[in-house]
């Protein structure tokens, strides 16, 4: 269940929009902002909210790369790997905040802290190899300063 | 060491330069404030048009200047206006394109955290020719400051009567909404970004209908990039001559934004007549290549363009000329690769990049890429046959045939591979290895 307060923002959100599904991202971005993740109970909420069924919600839940569907850490650090970031060391970037935090990419590690995510062109390309945390966008980042970075951000382990 | 040394909301050391009119505005070190923008002229366009011009001036005005579409396709905007039927029942709809996520292209980024005053004026000037009275600025996961920025820009606007109803004393109306999205490639094209916007999985519409008669919840709807939009206040203050006049080539016309990356001294975002030649872009203005370097090829225009080499170093970057030279102006974002570059390597990142962007909606897409990713593969790790070459080919016609432009856009930079490199890919497969 989530918060009455939140429930009633995001009616209003629902009531302001020209049609209820209009609202569907940001109802979705919020509820995994409550959860950390859009859990199944946050998909039969999104659904209720705005006269969708589960299964449409979860079509446009499972389209977005960045409305997570799966339990994440309570940090999520994307690392771009698209052609300028990779011009500019991306792989390696991201290879070594696999070794620092030892876990591949795509995984939590063990005590839910940080889950590690390849991403696509974060519109940083200047600033290659980016990374983003949170609505924080980073780079470049050496890979001497990737475990900084990480260990700055609020909630870091 | 200072993390918010590495934030990437930075701005440029310099403020405005000599020609600019999109970086005109442009302070040291910090946004252009809504005061700073009226002191400097804000919104004088857009009280010359709701005084002494009707609509059709101004999309008059607007097909005069010249000005071709920012986004990729450089559709003439005047033009595409035009399409929008007049008389049918119901609201017409404007939507700023910022889904900007082609790899190598983050312009609209910088322009928006610099002076998201000139998307509002634009924006404003393009309802009033389109009798439009609500507009939607769709912007892509990672923009959260350019999207705050434009918020405050539009409550201020708002505040001072450039938004809302009866603006500047007229008849006209118009509401601005920001919508937020979550990070697909895919709604960057236009029928995706209006099911997005809707709420609805952004799968591309068939076309036709075209967008211009049925396009939003049904309506008659223009789609412009952000850039396009923030071109308009110029265009009204200085008049189509001037605006033309900015270029470097007399067949040009206005400025452009190229925003360049990879192994040059300088990275940045400039904005510089459009027209202006290739070669001079990377060594006057981004400081030439970083040291150790030296230049093998670029992607002139965002990731679905057919490179350039050294024997495109003269080519004036503009639509038609980069077109006549085999390859797109697309956005205008310019990836330098250097001598150490694998070209079958760097194609290989961006068809994987496209491929896990594919929306999954047409056969050709879903299932060509990922084939012709696996090829590349293959042939980066010495695996590849002299058939191979055969088969990339015949996808780079074959891709043609899906439902919307991403597969033949991902298909540009194989194209350009096979054209420009294909001793380089040979010798991945005589040799068996990749020779980089």
């Amino acid at each position: 269940m989530i918060p009455a307060q939140l429930r009633q923002e995001l009616e209003e959100r629902v009531t302001r929009a020209v049609t209820p599904r209009e609202a569907a991202v940001d109802v979705m971005k919020e509820l995994q902002r409550h959860y950390g993740w859009l859990t199944d109970e946050a998909v039969a909420e999104a659904a209720s909210l705005l006269g969708l069924t589960p299964l449409q919600v979860d079509e446009l839940a499972t389209f977005y790369e960045m409305i997570y569907r799966r339990p994440v850490g309570r940090i999520v650090v994307h690392v771009c790997d698209s052609i300028s970031c990779w011009a500019m060391g991306g792989e390696t970037l991201l290879g070594r905040l696999e070794q620092l935090l030892g876990i591949p990419a795509g995984a939590t590690t063990a005590d839910n802290a940080v889950t590690l995510l390849p991403c696509c062109c974060l519109g940083n390309c200047g600033n290659g190899p980016a990374m983003m945390i949170g609505d924080r966008l980073f780079g470049p980042v050496s890979p001497e300063q990737a475990a900084d970075v990480i260990a700055a951000h609020p909630g870091a382990p | 060491m200072n993390m918010s040394d590495l934030l990437i909301t930075r701005f440029h050391a310099t403020g405005a330069k000599d020609g600019a009119i999109l970086f005109r505005h442009n302070q040291p070190g910090r946004a252009v404030t809504f005061d700073d923008y009226l002191a400097d002229g804000g919104f004088k366009a857009l009280k010359k048009a709701l005084a002494g011009m009707s609509p059709n001036d101004v999309q008059q005005t607007v097909i005069d200047s010249g000005l071709r579409g920012r986004g990729g396709a450089g559709f003439p905007t005047g033009r595409k206006w035009s399409f929008v039927p007049r008389n049918l029942p119901g609201p017409r709809y404007l939507i700023c394109n910022c889904d900007e996520m082609e790899p190598g292209t983050y312009k609209d980024r910088v322009l928006l955290e610099h002076n998201p005053h000139l998307l509002v004026e634009g924006m404003a000037l393009a309802s009033y020719a389109l009798g439009v009275e609500r507009a939607f600025i769709f912007i892509r996961r990672g923009y959260e400051q350019a999207a705050l920025n434009l918020k405050s820009a539009i409550a201020e606007a708002r505040k001072a009567g450039f938004l809302g109803s009866a603006i500047c004393g007229s008849a006209f109306c118009l509401d601005l909404d920001v919508h937020l999205s979550a990070g697909r490639y895919i709604c960057g094209e236009e029928t995706a970004l209006m099911n997005a916007l809707e709420g609805i999985r952004a799968n591309p519409r068939a076309k036709p209908p075209f967008p211009a008669v049925k396009g939003l919840w049904g309506q008659p709807t223009v789609v412009n990039n952000v850039e396009t939009l923030a071109n308009l206040p110029t265009i009204i203050a200085l008049g189509p001559d001037r605006f033309k006049a900015l270029a470097a080539t007399p067949e040009g016309a206005g400025t452009k934004l190229f925003c360049v990356s990879g192994h040059v001294c300088n990275p940045i975002c400039l904005e510089l007549p459009i027209g202006t030649p290739l070669g001079e872009i990377i060594d006057t203005h981004c400081g030439g290549m970083r040291p150790g370097s030296s230049f093998k090829a670029c992607i002139p225009g965002g990731a679905s363009t057919p490179y350039f080499t050294r024997d495109h170093w003269g080519v004036p970057m503009d639509f038609d000329p980069v077109a006549k030279a085999g390859s797109r102006l697309g956005t205008g974002g310019i990836v330098v690769f250097d001598q150490a570059t694998c070209m079958v390597a760097a194609t290989l990142n961006l068809v994987r990049f496209f491929a896990r962007e594919s929306c999954g909606w047409c056969t050709p897409c879903r299932e060509g890429l990922p084939f012709v990713q696996h090829i590349l593969e293959r042939i980066e790790a010495g695996k590849g046959e002299a058939s191979d070459i055969d088969a990339l080919k015949d996808h780079v016609h074959k891709l043609n045939y899906a439902f919307c432009a991403l597969a033949p856009g991902a298909m540009g930079p194989v194209e350009g591979l096979l054209r420009l490199f294909e001793d380089e890919v040979r010798e991945h497969i005589t040799s068996k290895k990749c020779p980089i």
